[in-house]
């Protein structure tokens, strides 16, 4: 892909997530930064300073302390600045309700965090594809949804 | 006396830029990842004076023939999933080959190389795309939307809807919907 470097944001409590998340988004082919923090507290501190690159993808857990990944989500895309970022809420939830929550308050993709590693690299490198073809190719970002 | 300093060079160059193109006149859309989506096409001229100037600063347009195949590979795609006529007489592919001008093998393995996407999947991604737009607009049934955009069956379009997206068309229409209701993006 032709970029600089793609800028990933990841928000989880779960320190073995995050390991988890990181080495899989290492041994995708893509040049990735990644940035990580801890709750929905510390993202919308990160999210709020005037001088950061903005992510090209989020990845938000929902279920954090401090502040859940659906409150972030609804504070993020009420905020003009950030209001057109890419969201992925990554869950361990499958449920068609979870899901369809997230959408609806403006999540661009819903995942189901899977258990396996090489399924993790599948699905972030199917979440980083695609959300690379809608920034590139003029495609209506209303209409990204992608649920994996 | 020291200064300690540090600095973002993507925000340093993307600084410089805006500053160049303002001075040049030149009005643009974006400035992404390496790429300044210009509103007006520039003469050959203007560009060599604004390549000079942003020289100075270690920074240069480049005319990447690999970019230019693909961006000509993807506006043929686009414009023929677009278009209502019907599909030419010959394979999808020959299509494709003989309107960029090159062989299809080579495009296919460049389209892969560069963006991580084969060119069958680029094609099914921009017929989804087509199918949510007419799906939103209303005007047709799914059977018909299936009809147009060459699909064999309503089942063979949602089965590759659901591929692609996660979603029954049904769905995605609905929480579009609620979306607009509850006025989010």
């Amino acid at each position: 892909m032709q970029l600089d470097t793609y800028q990933i944001l990841l928000a989880d409590d779960d320190e073995i997530d995050r390991l988890f998340f990181k080495d899989a988004i290492n041994e995708l082919k893509i040049e990735c930064n990644l940035i990580t923090v801890n709750d929905g507290v510390q993202l919308m501190n990160y999210l709020k300073q005037k001088d950061i690159t903005l992510p090209h993808l989020l990845f938000l857990d929902i279920n954090m302390p401090r502040k859940n990944g659906m409150k972030a989500l609804e504070e993020i895309r009420a905020d003009e600045r950030l209001k057109d970022l890419s969201i992925a809420i990554y869950s361990t939830s499958s449920s068609k309700k979870d899901v369809e929550e997230a959408l609806l308050k403006g999540a661009n993709i819903y995942i189901n965090k899977p258990n396996d590693f090489e399924h993790l690299k599948k699905i972030l490198f199917k979440a980083i594809k695609l959300n690379w073809q809608y920034h590139t190719s003029g495609l209506n970002k209303e209409n990204f949804i992608l649920s994996i | 006396m020291k200064l300690h300093v540090k600095y973002d060079i993507h925000a340093a160059g993307k600084a410089i830029l805006k500053e160049q193109l303002e001075l040049a006149g030149l009005s643009y859309k974006a400035i992404n990842f390496g790429e300044v989506e210009l509103i007006n096409p520039v003469s050959p001229e203007k560009l060599a004076a604004l390549n000079e100037n942003l020289k100075t600063y270690g920074i240069e347009i480049f005319n990447d023939q690999k970019t230019d195949i693909i961006q000509k590979t993807k506006d043929v795609i686009v414009e023929m999933v677009n278009s209502d006529e019907n599909l030419p007489a010959v394979k999808v592919s020959a299509y494709i080959a003989q309107r960029v001008n090159y062989s299809y093998g080579y495009l296919a393995a460049l389209f892969s190389e560069v963006t991580f996407t084969s060119i069958e999947n680029f094609i099914i991604l921009q017929k989804i795309e087509r199918v949510k737009q007419m799906i939103l607009e209303g005007d047709l049934t799914l059977t018909e939307i299936a009809f147009k955009l060459h699909y064999s069956s309503v089942a063979h379009l949602s089965a590759q809807f659901k591929k692609t997206t996660g979603l029954t068309p049904t769905s995605f229409l609905s929480i579009i919907k609620k979306r607009r209701a509850n006025n989010i993006h």
